[in-house]
């Protein structure tokens, strides 16, 4: 495939993210942080956010599991996970803390177990596309050419 | 690229190099890694550590390390503290009570970073003497606000602080006759901390509506205070 097509691909792509609510404009925010001095920072902040989310959501199923749940502790590993999906611009996996916060909050046990599915499944969806969103990246530039940026404006 | 300015035979470069140094505080190894590359982006030297201990540690101020230096560090001059409010065992609140309880460190600015923005937690920390206080996520426009008044303010250090001597004078003055001018002093500050004011008066006069300005949450509540 052309360069230009992969390219076009991966605007495409990214916008698509978007538009589905899985990333918001805080992953444009990253992306301006990346360049030639720097050229894999959104990869290794991301990279770096589900090495520490996969952490998270093990304690987390390791707390509902208990006899005694410790909701402030669960609700503080949520927190965790709601500030670095946010950081990151994982909309929908931010999205899905909060509501997981709110059941905590009234230490709804079976409200606790369904959010704790639903981030764990936001959370195997968006790391997919990423690998995508990375692939075309690294297709990109292995052809030499430079990996476009989208404005915010779509 | 900044220039070592002399003014009234006074070198007023903070270090060897015109670089803002920033101690980054947050315990989430993602926020740390974006933070830092945030602050490197806006050309200042970062250190990110990970807890308001080991904060205090690098300053030298944790009791149960004994200092060897009179810095305690090396040597490194910590030129603005940016940290995370939410964290355990020592959150950033209480790191900068602890800062501004330090007659060595009580001058260095902080900024809170919250992921709730929340009007008493904005004003406790205010009271409390910080500098400005950004909600997450971070983005690149708060960095270099903050990074812009911060520099400018270490510029204008020994000038201002001449300035700010005088305008107490003036105030003083004014107190006495009863006469309440706003424009002589600093408009936008909500704290009456002797600690120095996120603008001075130069500043504000230059932009005080300029967009990014209107776009911290503090200042939105300063301004909104001060009508």
């Amino acid at each position: 495939m052309e360069l230009v097509q992969i390219q076009r691909r991966l605007v495409d792509y990214t916008k698509s993210l978007f538009m589905e609510g899985f990333l918001d404009a805080q992953f444009l925010q990253l992306q301006q942080l990346q360049d030639d001095s720097n050229p894999y920072f959104v990869f290794e902040v991301v990279s770096l956010f589900f090495e520490d989310s996969e952490k998270l959501l093990n304690e987390l199923t390791i707390a509902l599991d208990q006899p005694n749940v410790d909701f402030k502790k669960i609700d503080s590993h949520v927190h965790q996970l709601k500030g670095s999906s946010s950081s990151i611009g994982a909309q929908r996996v931010k999205n899905a803390c909060i509501a997981f916060r709110n059941y905590c909050d009234v230490q709804n046990i079976e409200g606790c177990l369904t959010c704790l599915q639903q981030v764990k499944q936001e959370c195997y969806l968006v790391k997919n596309k990423f690998e995508t969103l990375f692939r075309l990246e690294q297709q990109i530039m292995a052809s030499g050419g430079s990996v476009p940026t989208i404005e915010l404006g779509f | 690229m900044r220039t070592t300015e002399k003014i009234d035979g006074y070198d007023l470069s903070t270090s060897d190099t015109e670089e803002v140094h920033v101690l980054a505080v947050d315990d989430s190894l993602v926020d740390r890694k974006v933070i830092e590359r945030l602050l490197r982006i806006s050309s200042c030297k970062v250190t990110a550590v990970d807890s308001g201990r080991r904060a205090l540690q690098y300053l030298g101020l944790d009791e149960e390390i004994q200092k060897k230096e009179t810095n305690g560090f090396d040597g490194l001059k910590v030129d603005l503290i940016i940290t995370d409010y939410c964290m355990p065992g020592m959150t950033g609140y209480e790191l900068l009570k602890k800062v501004k309880e330090s007659s060595a460190f009580r001058e260095i600015p902080v900024v809170i970073m919250s992921s709730e923005n929340v009007i008493a937690r904005i004003d406790r920390c205010l009271e409390e003497g910080a500098e400005d206080f950004i909600v997450k996520p971070v983005k690149l426009s708060d960095v270099k606000r903050i990074i812009d008044y911060t520099t400018t303010e270490l510029r204008e250090g020994e000038q201002r602080e001449g300035a700010r001597a005088r305008r107490r004078g003036i105030n003083k003055r004014k107190q006495r006759e009863g006469d309440d001018d706003l424009s002589s002093s600093p408009p936008s500050t909500l704290s009456s901390s002797a600690s120095s004011s996120p603008s001075s008066s130069i500043q504000s006069a230059a932009a005080p509506l300029s967009p990014s300005t209107l776009d911290s949450p503090t200042r939105r509540l300063k301004m909104t205070s001060s009508e």
